[in-house]
């Protein structure tokens, strides 16, 4: 142990066990469930219906974000209450190439332009929308898109060094200004309604259940790629440097850092997340509007995370999970309560769970091993505090 | 800042040649009161009689005869006569008035007193006759009536109505009385009207005179007459078309002065709900470091608690505001100060926890007020004296609600200052404010402190809340729309800084009206927002911050 | 700032200072103020090339001013302070200073505390800071000798895995150093080293730092005085945001002006 090579061969050791953990059970899980779509039929009680299949990639596109989320929150200490922009404007990149795939089978029959835009009486497409109906510009746009307002927006915050609360009212508020200019009819992006009525993905229709099947897959195997990239640089140097930026920016200065450039980058990467999961989203369920801008949306993700327990990659899976399938079943059975649920999870995770599911883990671990007479020196670390 | 709004009061009513305090003239005209002289009563009902009576061909005469009797009803009558709405009993020549019911019976007064005739049949009635050419000298006498009213407010109105469509004989009335007209409102107002149809005269010198007269007036009619005389002026007619186009520009000219102060009037209005609402803000940020995401939610209790107030007392509606500003203060005061006790104070120094779990209280409050009232707008009466404007000239008035609003906000802005500077309490938080571990050791109760700052901050939010009551419907979403504006106020300002939070509110607020004609209102906050956004990356620490080696 | 801020992605330049002239550290005219408070004062420093320093004075008398506007935290009203004779240093930013080789302890002991304490020195090692760097980065063998090295001039080879905000008052102080030592600056600025150390400690960082200078330079501020005793060779004492005196402990202790207004102080 007292061998530093030692220790850190140790230490990927350990890591890798949470790496191979979370793709294996998701692997076991997009397994079972396609399984079950496909071998047992309606009615069997194993069956798993593709309403349900589609829900299960929603959820995975949520994890996806609480990912993008605890990437910035739980590792470099930025509290972003505006992650949701990255995940619509992927989403839209996404909604633009499926409203371009509808072609003629519209309302109004036109060719060219999507319904909305005959609506208003455009007769030319708006420039940003050249290329949309391209696969490799969507994809190419799913990343840009957000990566390019984290860029900028990255550039002018922690290049004048805003920090802690104002930083995530700034998000906030960038959030909220993109919903209010998304609405307007005149942004070129459906107003209101938003870009919805999909057709067809890739030539595959998008009513079929393969399809959703498929798209479920895709989810889970970003989902896993994600994972995969996250906790690489989470456990690189650049990880710690970062780390060491949320807990103390200014030290990490004078070592000879530039804590700004780490932050662009990394808000960077974790907004190309989010967009990814918006882009997978979309498809999904069939529409995306100017709602998914706002900031309680994005206050939301925030809550995954802090549920799963930030700091921690699989942490954030669970959480966004865990709350998503509550949110599920609550607004089924008493839609009003949902917000009191929401606003009671807030307050008692931060108050009672502040280093939520992922941080119980351990403790409960821990007592169990005394209780069972085990010696082990699992170490709890000390509590994160954020800056 | 306060000097400046002084001086910018001050230059208001400069600006205000005309100024006049009438709420509406429109209502004056049409209304008369009802102390009818006990003299002319018998004149009154004897010339009724007279005029109910008269055969078509006399009757221009009594109507003339009738207009020229001193006594308030005598305009009633006549409208009535030339809206054909004038009866008389047959048997005794007394002149009623009718209207139909609901349950299709109808309603017969006496045309003078006004008192209820529940005994006559319809039968019994028969109609006054007019005809077109009645119908138009009574217009005229009513002008003529007006214009010779003693109400000033009356005067200036019917003077108004004559700007728009003079008439030879009007004019020529106009003129005559103008010579005994003591107003200066109104003589200039009857300059006006007697330029305006000189406008149209022969004679080009007449034509240039009134041209040149007319270019101090701001009526809307004026400025059209204006420009009906220049397209229908000869174009080699030059100096004439010049006189007109300088005289147009120089009412424009006017009018965009104008209407930049009136754009600045509700900037500063906007600015002061925006003060309102952002200060109690100001305090929890800046003095305990506390962001509170439920502070939107404060603003709302206090509006609905203006609400409950109005249902509780609808006798009172009047008094409402008055009962609602320490009521609505007590209650978000009261809700602040448990959620300090309850979660803030767990989670000091810690503030991006306290955001989050005051997002979660946020919620609670709202899907609280959703359940309690309801998940649809309710509405808050206005009190009388809230409504209406304050008419300083034809185009430009300002409206009482917003008036009292800025003038409340600074008050309440001054009061706090002096909360703060003057009091034991004030003291106390600002020790706390500047260095918590050090009026700790002086033994004092900062967790005291805190609750009160904490109450005291929320209670202002209340009454932001009144205030709003007053402006938009009250929804449980209410604060949320408010909560990002406060905060970008604060962080504009420089947090801390009571000062600071005046000068970025009244600036944001006029920057936002000034934009909106421009850019619509949706792009207007996108612009402010993009711009805050810039600001705070050139200047952190807002407008003021505050230095020194521990500001770090 | 100048065209060394540049786009983030891109690898940072090395600048060196040149020191033919041997001095290391020009600070000339400086002025700082604080709303009308001024910390400095026309203040004039020049350190030589591997010369070890200490400055002292009383609580105000501007030394922490001093060390955060060489170090880039804070910006001076006036006067110019260059890293050898061309690295103008009012024109980088303090992660640009810290790669050019000025090293700086701060008064507080700040390590990353949620790292482990080979991580810490880790992260502090001399190298390219830019982010692919990092991204990509793997410790060569020569580095984990670096590191194994310093841990035991630091006295915590036991202590490697733990995590520093678990090291003790004193530990924390010493990795503080040993961060220092990683980065291997031409320029160290130590503030406050010995508080919170035991005697022995004590006696431990002085020696340290006397073997530092020669290769390296050192600037020691310290309240100290015994300790300031053990390794000064130079001292320079601050008044009011400007230097009162310069000169050996006993050219010092003579000098009337520092006699004065010390006992006047304590007398006053």
């Amino acid at each position: 142990m007292s061998n530093k090579s030692g220790s850190i061969l140790l230490d990927l050791k350990n890591k890798f066990n949470t790496l191979h953990w979370v793709v294996a059970s998701l692997f076991i899980a997009t397994f079972y469930v396609t399984f079950c779509n496909l071998v047992f039929a309606e009615g069997s009680i194993f069956h798993v219906s593709s309403y349900t299949v589609t829900l299960f990639g929603k959820y995975l596109c949520y994890a996806m974000l609480a990912l993008a989320v605890d990437l910035v929150w739980g590792y470099c200490g930025i509290l972003s209450l505006g992650h949701g922009a990255f995940f619509a404007l992927g989403g839209y990149a996404m909604g633009m190439y499926l409203m371009r795939q509808i072609g003629d089978r519209g309302v109004y029959g036109n060719p060219e332009l999507p319904d909305f835009m005959v609506f208003l009486n455009w007769d030319a497409l708006p420039w940003y929308w050249a290329g949309s109906d391209s696969v490799a510009w969507m994809v190419v746009m799913v990343f840009v898109a957000p990566a390019i307002l984290a860029f900028v927006f990255g550039m002018l915050a922690f290049r004048s060094r805003v920090s802690g609360v104002y930083l995530s009212i700034m998000t906030q508020a960038v959030t909220y200004a993109l919903m209010l200019a998304f609405f307007r009819n005149e942004m070129g992006f459906g107003g209101n309604n938003g870009l919805t009525d999909f057709k067809e993905i890739v030539g595959f229709s998008l009513q079929s259940e393969s399809t959703k099947l498929g798209l479920f897959i895709v989810t889970a195997i970003a989902l896993a790629f994600a994972f995969f990239v996250c906790h690489f640089i989470v456990n690189s140097k650049m990880g710690r440097v970062v780390t060491a930026i949320r807990d103390a920016e200014n030290r990490v200065r004078f070592v000879g850092y530039k804590p700004e450039n780490y932050k662009v980058w990394i808000f960077v990467v974790s907004a190309m997340i989010a967009g990814v999961a918006g882009a997978l989203y979309v498809p999904q369920v069939g529409i995306i509007n100017p709602g998914e801008f706002s900031p309680l949306n994005s206050i939301e993700m925030v809550i995954w995370v802090a549920m799963g327990g930030r700091g921690s990659l699989y942490g954030a899976i669970i959480g966004a999970i865990v709350v998503s399938y509550a949110k599920t079943r609550f607004t089924a059975i008493m839609p009003e309560a949902w917000l009191y649920g929401l606003g009671g999870l807030f307050v008692l995770v931060t108050l009672l769970l502040p280093k939520g599911i992922a941080g119980m883990l351990p403790q409960l671990k821990s007592k169990f091993d005394e209780k069972f007479g085990k010696t082990n020196n699992v170490k709890t670390s000390t509590p994160v505090e954020s800056k | 800042m306060m000097r400046f709004f002084c001086i910018l009061l001050l230059s208001l009513s400069v600006f205000s040649s005309q100024a006049d305090v009438s709420t509406s003239p429109k209502a004056n005209m049409h209304e008369t009161t009802e102390t009818p002289s006990v003299v002319n009563d018998a004149l009154i009902i004897q010339a009724s009689k007279k005029l109910a009576a008269s055969s078509l061909r006399k009757m221009p005469a009594q109507v003339k005869q009738f207009a020229e009797i001193e006594h308030p009803k005598v305009r009633y009558v006549l409208t009535q006569l030339m809206n054909g709405d004038l009866y008389y009993v047959k048997a005794t020549k007394q002149i009623v008035t009718r209207e139909k019911d609901t349950d299709g019976s109808y309603k017969i007064w006496h045309g003078i007193s006004k008192a209820a005739l529940p005994n006559v049949k319809r039968s019994a009635l028969k109609k006054v006759k007019t005809n077109n050419a009645i119908r138009k000298s009574i217009r005229g006498l009513l002008a003529q009536l007006d214009l010779t009213s003693p109400d000033k407010g009356v005067r200036l109105a019917a003077m108004q109505e004559l700007l728009s469509k003079p008439s030879d004989e009007t004019v020529t009335l106009v003129k005559k009385l103008s010579l005994k007209e003591q107003d200066e409102d109104v003589l200039s107002l009857m300059n006006s009207v007697i330029y305006v149809q000189q406008l149209s005269s022969a004679d080009a010198a007449l034509q240039l005179e009134a041209a040149k007269a007319l270019q101090n007036s701001l009526e809307p009619s004026v400025k059209n007459a204006l420009e009906k005389t220049l397209a229908a002026t000869d174009i080699k007619n030059i100096e004439l078309r010049k006189a007109l186009e300088t005289a147009i520009s120089k009412i424009e000219q006017k009018r965009s002065i104008f209407s930049i102060i009136e754009n600045l009037f509700f900037g500063l209005s906007l600015g002061s709900v925006l003060l309102l609402a952002a200060i109690g803000l100001a305090i929890t940020f800046g003095v305990m470091g506390v962001i509170n995401m439920a502070h939107g939610e404060m603003i709302m209790l206090g509006a609905y608690t203006t609400y409950v107030i109005q249902q509780v007392f609808p006798q009172w509606i009047e008094y409402s505001l008055f009962m609602a500003i320490p009521a609505a203060f007590l209650v978000s005061g009261f809700v602040g100060i448990l959620i300090e006790r309850g979660v803030i104070r767990h989670l000091k120094g810690r503030p991006l926890e306290t955001l989050l779990a005051t997002f979660g209280i946020s919620l609670i409050l709202q899907q609280l007020v959703r359940s309690v009232f309801s998940p649809l707008n309710r509405q808050v009466a206005a009190p009388e004296w809230m409504s209406g404007s304050w008419q300083i000239n034809p185009i430009f008035s300002l409206t009482y609600n917003r008036l009292y609003i800025i003038v409340f906000a600074l008050m309440v802005f001054v009061a706090l200052l002096l909360i703060l500077k003057k009091s034991s309490l004030g003291l106390h938080v600002r020790a706390v404010a500047q260095n918590r571990d050090m009026a700790r050791s002086l033994s004092i109760k900062s967790d005291w402190v805190d609750a009160a700052t904490f109450g005291l901050g929320s209670g202002i939010a209340g009454i932001a809340g009144v205030v709003l009551s007053q402006l938009t419907n009250v929804g449980p979403n209410l604060g949320q729309a408010y909560i990002i504006d406060s905060f970008l106020v604060v962080v504009f300002g420089g947090v801390g800084n009571l000062w600071g939070t005046l000068v970025a509110a009244m600036t944001l607020g006029t920057v936002n009206k000034f934009l909106e004609p421009v850019t619509g209102s949706v792009l207007a906050s996108i612009i402010v927002l993009v711009g805050l956004v810039l600001f705070i990356q050139k200047r952190p620490k807002g407008l003021f911050p505050q230095k020194g080696r521990a500001a770090d | 700032m100048n065209n060394k801020a540049g786009s983030p992605l891109l690898a940072q330049d090395h600048i060196s200072p040149d020191t033919r002239h041997g001095v290391i550290l020009y600070a000339e005219n400086v002025s700082v103020s604080f709303d009308g408070f001024k910390a400095l004062n026309d203040l004039n420093l020049y350190i030589n090339d591997g010369e070890l320093r200490c400055l002292i004075g009383a609580n105000g008398a501007g030394k922490t001013t001093l060390m955060d506007v060489i170090t880039g935290k804070t910006r001076p009203d006036t006067g110019r302070v260059s890293f050898g004779q061309q690295v103008d240093l009012l024109q980088l930013n303090e992660s640009e200073i810290a790669n050019a080789g000025i090293g700086r302890k701060f008064q507080k002991p700040t390590v990353f505390e949620q790292l482990t304490v080979f991580q810490n020195l880790e992260l502090s090692l001399a190298g390219d800071k830019g982010i692919w760097v990092s991204l990509f980065h793997k410790l060569n063998s020569e580095q984990k000798d670096r590191i194994a090295e310093i841990l035991k001039t630091i006295g915590l080879t036991a202590n490697e895995t733990q995590l520093a905000g678990a090291l003790s008052h004193g530990q924390k102080q010493w990795l503080e150093i040993g961060m220092l030592l990683a980065a291997e600056p031409r320029l160290l600025l130590v503030d406050e080293p010995v508080a919170g150390m035991t005697a022995q400690e004590t006696e431990r960082t002085a020696e340290l730092l006397t073997s530092l200078a020669g290769k390296h330079s050192v600037v020691v501020v310290e309240h100290d005085m015994a300790f300031v005793r053990s390794i000064a060779r130079k001292v320079t004492v601050l008044h009011q945001g400007s230097v009162l005196a310069e000169g050996t402990m006993s050219e010092i202790q003579s000098n009337p002006d520092v006699i004065q207004v010390y006992l006047g102080e304590e007398q006053g």
